[in-house]
């Protein structure tokens, strides 16, 4: 059943928005480290075999799985610190939305091999 | 009729996981629009909520069965070397679009970008639904919270077309083939 509470429901938010933030930042993070390992691993023959955790699946395997301990670690981190804290959360915002555009323009490769 | 078993598995992962993840994005972006809207008119009930939850937890699962597939089971297969002087370059789908000039840019272009694009949509579909899980109808009242959720749900989204799309033209150009061979019909007459 729907409760009609007017035109804009907008209210003081019940819970601070630091755990929200930690997440959203901390995924940026994520594919940030993801897109640059990517690129590392890809410019620097010498990151190859260190990157092939996984023989089969080559540097990839490295890539992301570094990748992902970077994010849950960094989510972990944040959380534990914001967790109860109301942050600053355009500057967030800012921060996680950069990062996300240069992973999303270094996994491209033609971008990737500008550098 | 009959599908080998590594035509099989990318099967599984791209029309299995990754469709059906793809199918489920609309869905997603729509209800978590309405769902957290300031503009709704309506606070919605807790069954509400609670489906939205599982079709994000349906989707967040999705996405790592996707992903885990192609990198760990049908990605080495797609790459695997050819021996030395091979020349029926069918089982060896790299080496295949590599051969040609009018088919490298699928893997120079299309795999290289797809094998870490696609990584993109389950790490912010995870968050998405971390964060609904943590504020549900809450989201209305913390607009950037709310922007920022949105915005990674679209990116969640988009990396997980652009790689079913590069996936589905790659195997297309040279499909991941060879194991044992599994039979679907013991087939007609002709």
């Amino acid at each position: 059943m729907n409760t009609t509470i007017g035109a804009s429901s907008t209210r003081t938010p019940d819970l601070p928005n630091g755990s929200g933030a930690a997440a959203i930042l901390a995924a940026g993070v994520g594919a940030f480290a993801l897109a640059a390992l990517a690129v590392a691993g890809d410019k620097w023959a010498l990151l190859k075999p260190i990157l092939s955790f996984y023989r089969p699946t080559g540097p990839l395997s490295g890539v992301t799985t570094v990748a992902i301990i970077l994010w849950l670690v960094t989510w972990a981190f944040l959380e534990w610190r914001w967790r109860r804290k109301t942050v600053a959360m355009a500057r967030v915002n800012a921060i996680a939305f950069v990062l996300l555009v240069l992973s999303i323009l270094l996994t491209f490769p033609p971008v990737a091999d500008l550098l | 009729m009959q599908i080998t078993s590594h035509g099989l598995w990318t099967l599984i992962h791209g029309m299995g996981f990754g469709t059906l993840y793809l199918l489920a994005c609309s869905g997603a972006l729509l209800e978590l629009y309405r769902f957290t809207s300031p503009a709704e008119f309506t606070l919605a009930s807790p069954n509400r909520a609670r489906f939205l939850k599982a079709y994000l937890v349906l989707m967040v699962v999705l996405a790592w069965l996707a992903v885990l597939t192609g990198t760990y089971i049908v990605y080495p297969w797609y790459r695997a070397a050819a021996p030395p002087g091979i020349t029926d370059l069918s089982l060896y789908p790299q080496r295949l679009l590599m051969a040609s000039p009018a088919t490298i840019g699928w893997h120079s272009l299309g795999m290289e970008w797809k094998e870490h694009v696609a990584w993109l949509a389950p790490i912010s579909i995870t968050m998405v639904a971390f964060v609904f899980f943590r504020y549900g109808s809450d989201l209305r009242n913390h607009i950037q919270l709310r922007r920022a959720v949105l915005c990674f749900a679209w990116v969640a989204f988009l990396a997980a077309g652009v790689a079913g799309f590069l996936g589905a033209m790659i195997d297309k150009q040279a499909p991941v083939k060879g194991g044992h061979t599994i039979q679907l019909s013991g087939g007609g007459e002709q």
